[in-house]
C-alpha cells in the first residue's frame, strides 16, 4: 500500500514539474510585425524631409522601381483609352457633372493626384521623385495634400489662401514615412471617399463610413468581422490597381480564382471569390445569376452608412449673395450644405434605392467638343450600353445622378469652367460665369463663344460597394411584381411583373363565361326546383 | 336502394389530394402569375414549387395504380349515347327527367365525364407539367441550348392553368347535378353511389 502511495506521488510530483517547465516554454513570443522591415529603423528615413519628392526619393533609394511601376497606371496618367470605343477617358478628358472638369483647376483637384505638382499641362509625367508613396501607403493618419498645392504635403505652417488669415499646419513627414505600411480603406478613401469634393459625394456606395463598417453597412469591409481592405478585392499587383469604372467587368462568366490557376480575369467582381453559383440550397437564385448582377440583390441601397450622397446640382442657380456680399450659404437641418453660392442647389440622399440597367461594361462618355443640342437634354454625360439580348449584359445598380451645367449655346458643346484659384477668372473667386469659361475653354485651346448656358445632364454610377449581408438582401417581391424595381427593365420576362394580355383576357372570360354559365344553370335548376 | 360502390380507396384519396394540390396549385399560380398579393412572391413560389413534387409523387403512384388494375378502360372515349347525355343537361335535368346514363363498376364514367377527364389526363396536365418543368428548369434548359424564352414557357403555363381553372368550375357545378346536391360528394368520400 506504502510503495503504491509513494509511486502514485512520485508520479503526480513529476507531473507537476513536467507541467512548469511546459508552461515556462508557453511563455508567448513576442509580436511582431507581419511586415520583414520596420521603416522606423531606416538610416534613410531618420532625417528631416522638407517636401513629397524628398520623400519619395528616400522610398525609391530601396524600392528602385516603384515609380516605374506607378507611371503605367491610371492613378498617375489620369488618363485611360477604352478599347472598346477608343475614347479618351480618365480625369485629364472627362467632363462630369459635379465640378465638371479638373482642366484649368489642377492646382486644386491635384490634391487626388498621386502625385507631386501636377498645376497645369506642362506637369512631366515622366518623373519618379514626384510620384507620391505616401498618400496610398501613410498607416498614420496624418498625411494630408490640402487643396490648391497642386498634390503637394504642406510642412510649415502656410497662410493660405494668402492674406486670408487661416493656416494650414505644416506635417511631419518624417514621422509619416518611417511608418509606411500597406494600403488601408483610409487611405484609398482619402480621396475616392471624397470625390465630387467632399465625403460621400459623388459615387453613393463609397464614403468615409466605409473607414470603419459594420456588418449591415459591409458585409466585407466589416471592421470587426472580415475587415477587408480595398485590396483585397482590387488585388495589385505591381501597383495596377484592378477594378476600374472606365472599363467594370459586368458579366464576369468564369469561375471563382483559384491558388495556382492562372486567372486572367478581374479579380474585383463578386464571382472571382464567389464563382457563378453562390447560394447553396438556393437553386432558383442561382438561377438568376445569368440575367441578374449580384449588387442588384445584395446593395439594397446605397449611402447607408449615415452620409447622403449628392443626387443632383444645379449650376444655373449659383451666383447668390448675401448681405455681407459673400457667397450665400445655406444648409439643412442636418447641417448639409443644399445651396452654396459659388456652386448652386444640391439634392441629398441618404438610403437610397439605385435605378437598375442592362449594362455590358462599355461606357460612351460625351467628352469635350461633342456636339450636344439643348432640346435634347438631359444629356447623358455618359451612357452604359447594354441590352437583354446582347449575351454579355447583366442588370445593374447604378446611381443616376442628374446636373444643370454651363454649356456654349452657340458651340453646342460642353465646357470646361475655370473654377478654382486665386486669379480674376475663376468661379469660385468672382462668380462672373463666362470670364471663367472662357478661361477655362483657354487653357484646352477649345473655341468658346462667349456666351453661356445651362444644360441638364445625367451621369451613372455603378453600384458595387456598401454589400448587406445577405439577410438584408432584396427579395422576390422587389422584383416581380408590378411596379417593382425592375419594371423599366425591357427584353425579359420576369413572372410577377409580366403577362401576356391577351391570354389573360381570354382566360378570364373563359372562366368568367363558364361560372356565369353553370351559376344560371344552377339558377334555372332552384327555380324549377327538381334536381 | 341500390347501391355501387364505384371509387376505391385509392380512388378517393387520389381524387381529394388532387383536388386540394390543384387548387393550391391555381392559387399560388396566378398569385406569381401577378394577378393578385396575398402569400406575397416569395410564398406563393414556394408553395407551388413544393406542391409541384407532391403532385408528381402522386401521379406516379396514379399511373401504377391505373395500369395495373386496369381502370384506365374507364377513360377510352366513347360517343355513343353522347347525344343523351348533353341534352339532359341542357334540357331533361330542368324537367327532372333521370338521368340517361347509370354508372356501374366497369364503367363510371358518362361519355361526357370520360372524354373530360381524359382531356384533363393527356392534354391540360402534360400542357402544364410540361411548361412548368420547363419554367423551373428554365437556365438548364438554357444552358443545354434550348433557345426557349421564357416568356413562351409561362404563355403556356398559363393558358394551360387557365384551361385548369375552367375544368374545376365545371367540374364543381356538375358535382352538384347528381339525385340530391350533394350526392356526387358523398359518393366520392364514401366510394359508394346511391343509384336511383
Amino acid at each position: 500500500m506504502q510503495v503504491l502511495r509513494r509511486v502514485l506521488l512520485a508520479i503526480v510530483a513529476m507531473g507537476f514539474f513536467a507541467g512548469a517547465g511546459v508552461a515556462a516554454d508557453d511563455a508567448p513570443p513576442p509580436k511582431l510585425p507581419k511586415s520583414t522591415a520596420d521603416h522606423g529603423k531606416f538610416k534613410e528615413l531618420q532625417r528631416v524631409f522638407a517636401s513629397g519628392p524628398e520623400v519619395t526619393k528616400a522610398c525609391l533609394s530601396c524600392h528602385t522601381e516603384a515609380s516605374k511601376q506607378l507611371h503605367q497606371t491610371q492613378h498617375w496618367k489620369w488618363e485611360y483609352t477604352n478599347p472598346t470605343t477608343q475614347q479618351k477617358l480618365g480625369k485629364k478628358h472627362v467632363i462630369n457633372n459635379f465640378c465638371t472638369s479638373v482642366s484649368s483647376n489642377y492646382k486644386a483637384c491635384a490634391s487626388c493626384h498621386i502625385g507631386y505638382g501636377l498645376k497645369d499641362e506642362g506637369f512631366d509625367f515622366a518623373s519618379e521623385e514626384n510620384v507620391d508613396c505616401l498618400v496610398c501607403h501613410d498607416s498614420t493618419g496624418k498625411y494630408k495634400k490640402p487643396s490648391g498645392f497642386a498634390g503637394h504635403p504642406v510642412t510649415k505652417d502656410t497662410e493660405f489662401p494668402p492674406g486670408s488669415g487661416k493656416i494650414i499646419r505644416g506635417i511631419d513627414l518624417s514621422a509619416i514615412a518611417q511608418k509606411v505600411g500597406k494600403t488601408r480603406r483610409e487611405t484609398c478613401g482619402t480621396c475616392h471617399f471624397y470625390g465630387g469634393g467632399g465625403d460621400a459625394v459623388k459615387h453613393g456606395d463609397l464614403d468615409s463610413s466605409l473607414d470603419q463598417p459594420d456588418k449591415a453597412l459591409d458585409v466585407h469591409m466589416d471592421a470587426e468581422g472580415l475587415n477587408f481592405s480595398c485590396a483585397t478585392c482590387h488585388k495589385t499587383e505591381g501597383h495596377q490597381v484592378p477594378g476600374s469604372r472606365y472599363a467594370p467587368t459586368a458579366a464576369d462568366r468564369e469561375g471563382a480564382h483559384l491558388r495556382g490557376k492562372a486567372d486572367s480575369s478581374n479579380p474585383a467582381t463578386c464571382q472571382a471569390c464567389h464563382g457563378q453559383a453562390p447560394h447553396t440550397g438556393k437553386a432558383k437564385l442561382n438561377d438568376h445569376t445569368d440575367k441578374v448582377a449580384c449588387q442588384t440583390c445584395h446593395i439594397p441601397a446605397f449611402a447607408r452608412g449615415d452620409m447622403p450622397t449628392k443626387m443632383s446640382w444645379d449650376w444655373s442657380t449659383a451666383g447668390k449673395r448675401d448681405e455681407k456680399g459673400k457667397p450665400l450659404v445655406v444648409t439643412n437641418d442636418d447641417g448639409h450644405i443644399t445651396y452654396n453660392g459659388i456652386k448652386g442647389d444640391f439634392v441629398l440622399e441618404e438610403n437610397v434605392k439605385p435605378e437598375y440597367v442592362w449594362f455590358n461594361g462599355t461606357v460612351n462618355y460625351t467628352l469635350l467638343g461633342d456636339p450636344i443640342e439643348k432640346s435634347q437634354q438631359p444629356i447623358a454625360i455618359n451612357r452604359f450600353e447594354g441590352s437583354a439580348g446582347d449575351g454579355k449584359s447583366l442588370i445593374w445598380p447604378v446611381k443616376l445622378f442628374r446636373g444643370k451645367q454651363p454649356f456654349d449655346p452657340i458651340n453646342k458643346t460642353l465646357v470646361v469652367t475655370h473654377l478654382a484659384g486665386e486669379d480674376d477668372t475663376a468661379y469660385w473667386k468672382n462668380m462672373v460665369w463666362d470670364k471663367a469659361v472662357a478661361e477655362g475653354m483657354k487653357t484646352l485651346h477649345k473655341p468658346f463663344s462667349g456666351k453661356v448656358d445651362f444644360i441638364e445632364t445625367t451621369a451613372i454610377w455603378p453600384i458595387t460597394h456598401m454589400v448587406a449581408p445577405k439577410d438584408k438582401a432584396l427579395g422576390c417581391n422587389e422584383c416581380h411584381a408590378k411596379g417593382g424595381r425592375l419594371d423599366k427593365i425591357e427584353g425579359i420576362y420576369i413572372p410577377g411583373r409580366d403577362a401576356n394580355k391577351l391570354v389573360d383576357t381570354i382566360g378570364w372570360l373563359a372562366a368568367g363565361g363558364i361560372l356565369a354559365g353553370v351559376l344560371i344553370h344552377g339558377a334555372i335548376r332552384a327555380l324549377r326546383r327538381k334536381h | 336502394m341500390e347501391r355501387v360502390y364505384l371509387f376505391t380507396r385509392f380512388e378517393r384519396l387520389w381524387h381529394w389530394a388532387q383536388a386540394v394540390l390543384i387548387i393550391g396549385m391555381l392559387v399560388t399560380g396566378f398569385e406569381i402569375h401577378g394577378t393578385y398579393k396575398w402569400l406575397g412572391f416569395a410564398q406563393a413560389h414556394k408553395v407551388h414549387t413544393t406542391i409541384v413534387w407532391a403532385f408528381i409523387a402522386l401521379w406516379v403512384f396514379a399511373i401504377f395504380w391505373h395500369l395495373t388494375t386496369g381502370e384506365w378502360r374507364q377513360y377510352i372515349p366513347t360517343m355513343k349515347n353522347i347525344d343523351k347525355v348533353v341534352r339532359f343537361y341542357a334540357v331533361g335535368i330542368f324537367r327532372g327527367d333521370p338521368h340517361p346514363f347509370q354508372p356501374t363498376r366497369a364503367r363510371k364514367h358518362n361519355p361526357m365525364q370520360a372524354q373530360t377527364y381524359l382531356g384533363v389526363t393527356v392534354v391540360v396536365t402534360p400542357l402544364l407539367w410540361i411548361s412548368g418543368l420547363a419554367y423551373l428548369f428554365y437556365n438548364e434548359l438554357s444552358a443545354a441550348g434550348w433557345g426557349i424564352q421564357l416568356g413562351a414557357i409561362a404563355l403556356v403555363h398559363t393558358i394551360g392553368a387557365f384551361l385548369m381553372l375552367a375544368f374545376l368550375i365545371g367540374h364543381i357545378y356538375l358535382g352538384t347535378t347528381g339525385h340530391t346536391p350533394t350526392a356526387h360528394f358523398k359518393a366520392m368520400v364514401s366510394g359508394w353511389d346511391e343509384a336511383h
